[in-house]
């Protein structure tokens, strides 16, 4: 019986990362954006909850592209 | 400053409002003194804007178009009944206790019960005071009875005045007090609102509302003065129902029970509601349905002699629309001369007055005319104006054309450009508009001039290309090695106004005659439609010269057709755009049909059912295979009859069955249809189903030799009658030509039962195409709803209005389409 499946080793989620304050400053700097402005995802989430994010944290999401081979997302944790 | 708006509340204007909103008090009904000017207190005021071009409003000290226009009021002798309002006066009446003016309902305060529930049954004893209530009646349009006793408007409001602030809580009351409902001032509505028109005669005639407000005015002078001078009740009650019903027409005058107040001529006025209500009216016509001045419409037709980026317009439309151009020091001259020749329709003056320019008053106007002058000249050859067809289903439905003034009463376009409007000639329409600025004029000419457009932004080839007749005629004149001698290829040039320097010889190949569109610096290779994908290819030896090699512009061997050239599919046109300006692709587009045309006119093009024979021996062939596999067929139903058919995978006997019926016919039909390919006569069919102009060999299959199987969703045909699909076979009949299957190719005709397989074949095709495009037009609608407001901003990020972040780099990859090559980059090969 399976008990616990380790959720960010499926095909279909792709990876996470949590970005440094001066990380996330920069990213905000870049896109000229502010914290509101990002995409969003909430602390509940499962990969979220795993990598142990927390809400303010801004997520780098990279992910297979059928137009660019990788692309780059960014999410700034939220609570619901 | 962008504030936030933290509230909104909606109720009935208060008399306070209406006369704090007020600048002007009415008090006269004259519109006009001796001298023409509007009178002061008049419901023409100056002070309620201005409507006269050159003048300046009085309140707000701005010009026409400027000033928004400023309400009055007028203090009604006697209070009078807001028509709109009849039926919540008539719930207030009956839910107010009518001595203590309560609301009649042992509610505590703060219940909020909805008027229209209390209103339904009303207690007929006030249960605070005890008095007894009686009976409300309403009697259209605007007459109040309380136990057969009449209810004046004053009484009415009186009785409103009564309900206290806490007792009002109790019920869901629109807003405000109620005693609103009754008007004590009526608000002016600004002259902006009904301008009044100078007719040419310099006769002013005034809108209806104007002439409404007048009357209204009128009357409640003559109702104060006869109250002044304390005339008879009946006359005072005659004079208070005439302003009650002028009031009651001013605001809708479509009221039942109540005669239309008329004009002069008989035609009934147009009240408030007129002008909001209907197709026609503000909502409807002006707010959802937008009319736009300086555009014109009318029918298309192909012209193959124009430019891509040229549209022919009719003179009459020329004519009619116009372009404002200001006067100056560099081209007074040269409008004067306009003006003279009558090819300005208006001038206007610094006074911002119109004049319209005619044979007599030209030579005046040419006198007069200086710098601070505007002219409103006609369209002429070189214009830019939009050009649209509906549905505007993607951006090249609407792109920037070239005027070029013609004869007749037809929009023309160049054939190559109807993909991309999805437009044909069997009687369609296109809208044109003229661009009123220099913006707009240089906005257009570098966004979406037809050919800054001919790459699709979708799939990054090309949208606008050759077809039909011009891809047969560019098809033929490139096959093989056709050889013309000096004078016919200068001829063919010269008749598709080309200006090439003919080498010095004395014949000419089409393929060479070809080349001279080229570009030097073009050089490619690729397979033309033609090929028939040989098993070996053998490139530059191919037998059907369908290997295309073009060397620094010349075209050594293959044949010109739609793969080249072609809308969608021309790799030549695509390639073109990285190697020169979409100037001279636009050129090459534009020569390269008018020389396709101008060699067909010179060979002659043309089909008959004649280039659909077969040989009789290979006819009697077709039919032993048709009869084969019917006989195939047979064999299967047998087998299935004794259960020892083949059973496929995942299916049942009869779904088995099906399958392979289906797979046999189909079989059959590809088999005719290679004998076909094999037996037919070389004809302009074949040459249009080569070349990629238009049809097919199935096309042309189903016309010579064998229709095949008709489905319906995919499947033989079954539906009918009970276990047949026609009375004409037997019950439980499984055979193929029982099921839709049709022997005969259209030119031998068909049978009865096979033309009706056909009609239902054609019938689902017509429903599937008219449901499919309702399903994908409302996606459509739902994914520019969804995306209208997205934006690509300078660094590649795509962000709403909002300035939310939607992607962080477009498309992922951040590759612009109509930049690409098919979607992709290849500027590096
Ligand atoms: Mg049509
Ligand atoms: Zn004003
Ligand atoms: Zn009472
Ligand atoms: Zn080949
Ligand atoms: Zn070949």
């Amino acid at each position: 019986m399976i008990t616990s499946v380790e959720i960010t080793r499926h095909v279909l989620v792709p990876k996470h990362e949590i970005l440094s304050e001066g990380e996330k400053r920069e990213v905000l700097k870049a896109f000229d954006a502010t914290e509101s402005q990002l995409p969003k995802i909430v602390v509940s989430d499962p990969v979220i909850q795993l990598i142990g994010a927390r809400s303010g944290n801004v997520i780098r999401i990279t992910r297979k592209s059928p137009t660019a081979g990788e692309a780059v997302y960014y999410r700034i944790v939220v609570e619901k | 400053m962008v504030s936030r708006i933290a509230k909104m509340s909606f109720s009935i204007l208060s008399p306070e409002n209406i006369k704090s909103l007020a600048t002007v008090r009415i008090v006269t009904s004259d519109l006009y003194d001796v001298d023409g000017y509007p009178v002061e207190g008049g419901v023409m005021d100056p002070r309620l804007g201005v409507v006269d071009p050159g003048l300046h409003c009085r309140t707000c000290g701005s010009g026409i178009g400027e000033c928004p226009g400023h309400f009055g009021y007028l203090e009604l002798a006697k209070p009078v009944i807001h028509i709109l309002y009849t039926k919540a006066i008539y719930k207030m009446l009956k839910i107010s206790c009518q001595k203590c003016g309560r609301i009649l309902s042992s509610d505590k305060e703060g219940a909020k019960r909805s008027v229209k529930d209390l209103s339904r049954n009303p207690p007929n004893k006030c249960p605070h005071c005890g008095a007894a209530q009686g009976k409300i009646k309403f009697l259209k349009p605007a007459t109040f009875y309380e136990d057969k006793e009449e209810l004046s408007a004053e009484e009415v409001r009186e009785r409103f005045e009564r309900i206290e602030k806490p007792e009002l809580k109790k019920v869901k009351f629109l807003g405000g007090r109620p005693e609103w409902l009754i008007l004590t001032l009526l608000p002016i509505s600004p002259v902006t609102t009904r301008p009044s028109i100078t007719l040419e005669s310099g006769e002013k005639s005034e809108d209806d509302l104007t002439h409404k407000l007048v009357d209204i005015v009128r009357i409640n002078q003559s109702l104060r003065e006869n109250i002044d001078i304390g005339a008879p009740d009946f006359i005072i009650k005659d004079l208070w129902e005439l302003l009650q019903y002028h009031v009651s027409t001013y605001f809708d005058n479509e009221l039942t029970g109540t005669p239309q107040a008329r004009h002069r001529s008989g035609r009934p006025l147009k009240g408030m509601i007129q002008r909001l209500k209907g197709k026609e009216g503000r909502i409807r016509g002006n707010l959802l349905g937008k009319r736009v001045n300086f555009s014109a419409r009318t029918v298309i037709s192909p012209d193959p002699r124009i430019s891509i980026n040229e549209v022919g317009v009719p003179e009459v439309i020329a004519q009619e629309l116009t372009i404002e151009v200001p006067v100056t020091k560099l081209n007074i001259d040269h409008l004067k001369g306009m003006v003279k020749a009558e090819k300005v329709n208006y001038v206007k003056r610094p006074d911002g007055r119109r004049i319209k320019v005619t044979s007599e008053n030209k030579k005046e106007i040419v006198e007069n005319l200086s710098m601070d002058w505007t002219i409103d000249r006609q369209l002429h050859d070189g214009d830019i104006v939009l050009f649209n067809r509906q549905p505007s289903l993607h951006r090249p439905s609407i792109m920037a054309h070239r005027v070029k003034v013609m004869p007749y009463k037809t929009f023309r376009i160049a054939p190559q450009v109807c993909p991309p409007y999805n437009a044909d000639f069997d009687g369609d329409e296109m809208n044109l508009h003229a661009l009123q600025t220099e913006e707009s004029r240089v906005e257009a000419s570098e966004l979406i001039d037809v050919k800054n457009n001919i790459i699709s932004p979708r799939f990054g080839g090309p949208l606008i290309g050759l077809d039909l007749d011009q891809i047969s005629g560019i098809y033929l004149l490139t096959i093989g090695n056709k050889v013309f001698k000096r004078k016919d290829a200068m001829e063919m040039i010269a008749a598709a106004g080309l200006d090439i320097d003919l080498p010095d010889r004395e014949e000419l190949s089409g393929k060479e005659i070809f080349s001279f569109l080229l570009p030097d610096n073009l050089s490619m290779e690729f397979k033309a439609n033609c090929c028939v994908n040989c098993d070996t290819c053998l490139h530059e030896r191919c037998k059907y010269d369908a290997w295309v090699k073009i060397k620094d512009g010349r075209l050594l061997t293959g044949t010109i057709d739609s793969a080249a050239v072609g809308a969608f599919k021309g790799k030549i046109i695509s390639k073109l755009h990285r190697v020169v300006d979409t100037e001279k692709i636009k050129e090459f587009i534009d020569n390269c049909g008018r020389l396709a045309i101008s060699y067909l006119a010179r060979r002659g093009f043309s089909i008959g059912i004649s280039d659909l024979d077969l040989p009789p021996a290979i006819m009697h062939h077709v039919k032993d295979r048709v009869d084969e596999a019917e006989k195939e067929s047979n064999q299967l139903i047998d087998k299935f009859g004794k259960k020892t058919l083949k059973i496929l995978p995942g299916l049942t006997a009869e779904q088995s069955l099906e399958t392979q019926i289906l797979n046999v016919l189909a079989q059959a039909l590809n088999d005719i249809s290679k004998i076909v390919e094999q037996h037919i006569k070389e004809s302009d069919i074949i040459v249009m189903a080569n070349s990629g102009s238009k049809g097919s060999l199935v096309n042309i299959t189903q016309m010579a030799a064998c229709v095949g199987q008709e489905a319906i969703l995919g499947q033989r045909i079954k539906r009918g009658y009970s276990d047949r699909t026609l009375p004409h076979f037997k019950k439980g009949d499984l055979s193929a030509d029982a099921h839709g299957f049709v022997t005969r190719g259209f030119k031998q005709a068909l049978s009865p039962t096979e033309l009706f397989w056909n009609v239902m074949n054609g019938r689902e095709g017509l429903m599937d195409k008219s449901l499919r495009t309702r399903k994908s037009g409302y996606m459509q609608r739902r994914l520019i709803n969804a995306l209208q407001d997205l934006q690509v901003r300078h660094n590649m990020v795509v962000k709403n209005s909002a300035g939310q972040i939607i992607q962080f780099r477009v498309g992922e990859d951040s590759v612009n389409p109509s930049k690409s090559d098919w979607g992709e980059v290849k500027w590096l090969e």
